[in-house]
């Protein structure tokens, strides 16, 4: 091996998908294919069980693609991610419980109070950078599970049970299909949502954050405020899952939000492709579901378990589903536009504001 | 009428080092400063005040009337002003579009609301973005792949990458650090161009450059620092006739013997200096 060679700046493997498998996984009806897949689930296994563990591996796929957004899009470790899930969750649970509202009209009060948390983890550890930030990350999920255990309010350490089913237009949802089916249509559309995020001028400047943050800041970004924002709706998506997580088992307890859950949570983004929707979606689906493939062997599940993911990292670093730094060279729909544009090359014209 | 760019006894210290010193100089729209001196006289160090990313301890720097001074980088890139690095700052993993893009940021036109939603908003910022990143890419004359990872390039190619990068901010000040270093004579010839192409749009250019060819064939004025100061400012003709400026790149004439150079980079203000002593017989060589 070569010492002196900075080989991460080295060319990498990643452009124009060569072969015809290749550009099958890159297509778009992909996502339509995986949503028929979890709305056929129950037509081949409908019982108790199997449902209960589809609704857990489905409410997971939302949990990873919130945490994509974090540290896939922006590249900030988080390893207290599952503290949002506990602030929505417990959110959730507090509010359907004391005023006896249907789960779903706590979403308003779970989105404020995770926006609040993401703003008060965020704003003031964002200004650390990587190794720093992980280590308080760490920090103030353990301070939200600690704080849950000795609250009044959160029933301490045995938590809160009791929490409502989904109600939609007064149609009950919370036997076990009807509840998966709910869950599938709200985790297809987050999930949808987090990679629109992706490809949007925010996703843009998260991942310019990610790469280079001072060339970032050069170009006008304010990486602070963009690594916030990134917080802040990976917090909701977090939050959402908390809502379903409180209606899907009925009682919460802060056993539930231990970090063990964050460092899954990170392994199935990591395992499925950081920065990319479909690979976390893949990884998460794993990560769920593996344990439950492994039942049969009793204790050495986990050992397996284990073995299995640490030779996934070694075989394939970049996870099993990579996002492909890749674009058609001339999208035709460019030049149908005959609107006028920014307009020509003018240094000295006043552009917009950030 | 006050220049577009002033700096006016800039200071930044390091430790006990004062790497920029007292710096004053101006740049007018539509003209091309170039700053040149040693190794360690304080060129990056006063371009990273003047972006921000160093808080300068003292002095002011006014950009259009307003003050910049200490202010933060993206605050001032807002304000019109845009950069390239010494060393490529490019975000290598993403395309050679999205890099453009990266320059556009402030362009606006599509909140996070379009974006989950696909709005007509959005589709319509987000080709306006696309038709401008290959608009900027034909101005620096890129002529590679434009939807690969900027990884995979050459470095003469990730250079007109950068380059198309800081233009797309449509910039009023643009700051080149050593735009011309590690290309081969035609491609220092294309950049000569290039940056007569960008006063021509009417910004001003200031560049930091080693190329005594390159710097006299194409700067308007030239500014010479020496231990965190400017040792000299004028056209060309005057900066080379500029006894200061000799004394500076060549020794004074009843020193003591030079000491011969270190192949080091050595950042010592003094240790610099007696290095471009000894070095300088770049004036053509390098060209």
């Amino acid at each position: 091996m070569s010492d002196n060679v900075d080989t991460s700046r080295a060319p990498r493997r990643i452009g124009k998908p060569a072969s015809r498998v290749s550009r099958l996984f890159e297509s778009r009806q992909l996502g339509w294919a995986a949503f028929a897949i979890a709305v056929l689930f129950p037509f081949v296994l409908a019982s108790n069980y199997a449902m209960s563990i589809g609704t857990t591996a489905v409410i997971f796929i939302l949990l990873a693609s919130g945490l994509n957004i974090v540290v896939g899009y922006c590249g900030l470790l988080d390893l207290g991610y599952i503290a949002f899930m506990a602030v929505g969750a417990y959110t959730a649970g507090i509010l359907s419980k004391a005023w006896e509202l249907p789960i779903l009209f706590t979403i308003p009060a779970v989105v404020g109070m995770c926006i609040l948390a993401g703003l008060i983890i965020g704003g003031p550890t964002l200004r650390l950078r990587s190794d720093y930030l992980a280590i308080v990350t760490l920090g103030f999920g353990e301070i939200i599970r600690l704080t849950a255990n000795n609250l009044s309010v959160t029933g301490g350490p045995s938590g809160i049970y009791g929490i409502p089913g989904v109600e939609l237009f007064g149609l009950d949802l919370s036997a076990p299909v009807p509840f998966y089916y709910f869950c599938v249509v709200v985790v297809a559309l987050m999930v949808l949502g987090s990679a629109r995020l992706g490809k949007s001028r925010l996703g843009r400047a998260w991942r310019f954050v990610r790469e280079d943050e001072d060339a970032a800041e050069a170009m006008g970004i304010h990486t602070y405020k963009v690594k916030l924002a990134a917080y802040i709706f990976g917090a909701i998506w977090g939050g959402i899952g908390g809502v379903l997580f409180a209606s899907h088992l009925s009682a919460i307890s802060p056993q539930s939000f231990v970090f063990l859950q964050s460092a899954l949570v990170l392994m199935a983004v990591v395992l499925g492709g950081m920065g990319n929707t479909r690979g976390v979606v893949v990884g998460a689906v794993v990560i769920s579901l593996l344990p439950e493939f492994l039942r049969d062997l009793g204790n050495l599940r986990y050992v397996i378990f284990g073995v299995v993911l640490v030779a996934v990292m070694v075989l394939r670093p970049q996870g099993f589903w990579p996002s492909r730094a890749y674009e058609p060279e001339q999208p035709k729909d460019v030049k149908d536009d005959a609107g006028p544009g920014p307009g020509a090359p003018v240094a000295t014209a006043k552009e917009g504001t950030p | 009428m006050s220049p577009l760019l002033e700096v006016r006894d800039l200071q930044i210290a390091f430790g006990g080092v004062k790497a920029v010193n007292g710096l004053s100089f101006s740049a007018d729209a539509g003209e091309i400063v170039s700053v040149i001196g040693p190794n360690g006289a304080g060129k990056t160090s006063a371009f990273n005040c003047i972006t921000g990313f160093y808080k300068p301890v003292g002095g002011k720097v006014v950009l259009d009337g307003a003050d910049i001074t200490g202010k933060r980088p993206a605050v001032i890139a807002a304000t019109g002003v845009t950069r390239t690095f010494q060393n490529l700052r490019l975000f290598p993993d993403l395309t050679v579009l999205d890099n453009v893009r990266g320059g556009m940021h402030l362009y606006g036109g599509q909140n996070f609301v379009d974006a989950l939603f696909h709005t007509p908003r959005y589709r319509k910022s987000e080709r306006a973005y696309t038709r401008e990143a290959h608009r900027w890419l034909d101005f620096v004359g890129y002529k590679g792949g434009r939807g690969i990872p900027v990884r995979n390039l050459a470095y003469g190619q990730q250079r007109q990458v950068e380059m198309a990068r800081a233009m797309a901010r449509k910039a009023k000040l643009v700051l080149l650090d050593e735009p011309g270093a590690g290309l081969n004579h035609s491609e220092k010839q294309e950049l000569l161009e290039l940056c007569r192409k960008i006063r021509d749009l009417g910004a001003a250019v200031v560049l930091i450059e080693h190329d005594m060819g390159v710097v006299m064939e194409v700067s308007e004025r030239v500014v010479v620092m020496n231990f965190g100061k400017e040792i000299a400012d004028g056209t060309p003709d005057q900066v080379k006739a500029n006894p200061a400026v000799i004394e500076a790149y060549l020794g004074k004439a009843d020193d003591e013997p030079v000491p011969p150079p270190t192949a080091a980079a050595v950042h010592d203000a003094e240790a610099a200096a007696n290095e471009a002593a000894g070095s300088d017989g770049s004036e053509g060589g390098r060209g």
